[in-house]
């Protein structure tokens, strides 16, 4: 019996949202387990670094990983999984753009810092000891990864085959994936493995859209009793659906929620956030600056709205200070 | 060597790429600094294309379209006012200074507003001084470049992570 191919699964800057995706496969997962030999997933199961390390270059099959790359740790796992492995499968929005974690790309690595050992409220650090990457105790040395200046993409960071998008990637687009790649069945490298198209198209309350989508304002979810079959846009909410690809069954809008963005935009679009104010913001009503800027006060944090998963992915990156 | 600013300007084909034309028919010298874009309307230009522009080095990007009323396609100015007032917020909050970006209507007869225009604008992006994104790109990458040699070299050892 020829062997099974050789999956490993790693995690990164990540809640571990992702690996809970994987489980969510349900019985599912019985048929991976079966077709692959798992050979590491930190989460789930006992391997080591030096595991993936004495294995040969390539002799993974596929490496699924999540999570964005922030400290030199995550930098050198994987780096090292893109040597051993044939297909790198970017896992989750994290991985794919940044995530939640690139959020921090607005503020300077030292003004974190700052406020998670010093100033955060009920931090008890008099001393204001930060953790140091490298410290002598009792004569040996002991070192912890370093933090970069900024949260980066895997793809950023080392060349990528596969992008699986969401957050987390729901369990179909996974299934999926996972049995395009069993099958040898694989789009051109680069593909985001998920529809290309808009999430409004497959979203149940397209028909509510209306063509000109003409806002006088801009309500947040919590403000108002939002209507469960109209449109949320058109309701007022800022739902990123037509800036962002389809694949999860316009999961949020099912739930009464706006959609926030997480898959992405579509391969046509280079900047999410840019492209969503570019088709949402020409249409509002007023004509008059200071009418303009009113509707505008209803969004308070624009780049955490627009670009809430994907900061690494926006043109400009990070915030330049 | 002085720092001569970047300007992208993106001006519209009705008025202010019309505009340009008569500054120049007219013999009005400005500063040689801009490097004119047309497009058919300032409503074309989608702010994808300014972050662009700066990421690809501009020091300053200079829109220029119909006065409000005036647009060839009747609405196309107000679609960009819009969208460019929270462009304005989003590039303040990524740190790019007020003033690197600039919307301005100008008339097809307004020859001399171009050159003033123009000329303000170089003035004021020379004193904020260069932007330079691409070098920013470059800076800000020196940080991962060292450990990918390091754990593709042939015989990786254990990485000492304190550097």
């Amino acid at each position: 019996m020829p062997d099974k191919p050789k999956v490993a699964f790693y995690w990164c800057a990540s809640c571990g949202g992702c690996e809970e995706a994987v489980v969510d496969l349900a019985e599912d997962i019985l048929k991976v387990v079966e077709a692959v030999d798992i050979v590491l997933w930190p989460v789930a199961m006992d391997f080591k670094k030096a595991d993936i390390a004495a294995r040969p270059d390539k002799s993974v099959a596929v490496a699924f990983i999540n999570g964005a790359i922030r400290t030199s740790e995550q930098e050198e796992w994987v780096h090292m999984l893109r040597r051993k492995a044939q297909v790198v499968v970017s896992f989750g929005a994290c991985a794919n753009s940044g995530g939640i974690p690139a959020l921090a790309n607005q503020f300077k690595k030292e003004d974190i810092l700052k406020f998670v050992y010093e100033d955060c409220p009920g931090i008890d650090n008099p001393q204001k000891i930060r953790p140091q990457t490298s410290t002598v105790d009792e004569g040996r040395t002991l070192t912890l990864p370093v933090l970069h200046n900024m949260v980066r993409s895997l793809d950023q960071v080392i060349e990528v085959d596969y992008y699986l998008p969401g957050c987390p990637p729901t369990p179909k687009i996974i299934m999926s994936a996972v049995q395009a790649i069993l099958a040898g069945k694989l789009p051109a490298r680069g593909t985001v493995l998920s529809p290309d198209i808009a999430l409004c198209e497959e979203c149940k309350r397209k028909d509510s859209k209306p063509a000109d989508l003409a806002l006088a304002e801009f309500k947040r979810p919590h403000q108002v009793q939002i209507d469960p079959e109209k449109c949320l846009l058109a309701q007022g909410l800022v739902c990123m659906g037509p800036a962002t690809r389809s694949g999860c069954e316009a999961l949020c809008p099912s739930g009464n929620m706006p959609c926030t963005g997480c898959f992405g935009p579509t391969s046509r679009v280079k900047d999410q956030g840019a492209k969503f104010v570019s088709s949402v913001f020409s249409n509002i009503v007023p004509k008059e600056e200071k009418d303009i800027d009113a509707v505008l006060d209803g969004i308070p944090d624009p780049i955490g709205t627009f670009y809430r998963y994907g900061l690494s992915k926006c043109i400009l990156r990070r915030k330049l200070n | 060597m002085s720092f001569e600013p970047k300007i992208v300007a993106f001006f519209c084909n009705w008025c202010t790429y019309t505009a340009a034309d008569l500054a120049g028919v007219s013999r009005l010298k400005y500063a040689p600094n801009v490097r004119v874009i047309r497009v058919m309307c300032s409503g074309r230009v989608d702010p994808q294309f300014v972050m662009d522009a700066f990421a690809k080095g501009a020091d300053g990007v200079l829109l220029g379209g119909c006065h409000p009323g005036d647009c060839h396609y009747a609405e196309g100015n107000y679609k960009t006012l819009r969208r460019m007032r929270m462009l304005n917020r989003m590039l303040k909050d990524m740190g790019i200074e007020d003033g690197r970006f600039r919307l301005e209507w100008i008339s097809g007869a307004e020859g001399e507003k171009v050159k003033v225009t123009v000329n303000d604008m170089v003035a004021k992006v020379r004193a904020l001084g260069p932007l330079d994104m691409p070098g920013k790109f470059k800076e800000w990458d020196k940080e991962i470049e060292e450990l990918e040699a390091h754990v593709n070299s042939d015989a990786p050892t254990e990485v000492a992570h304190a550097r």
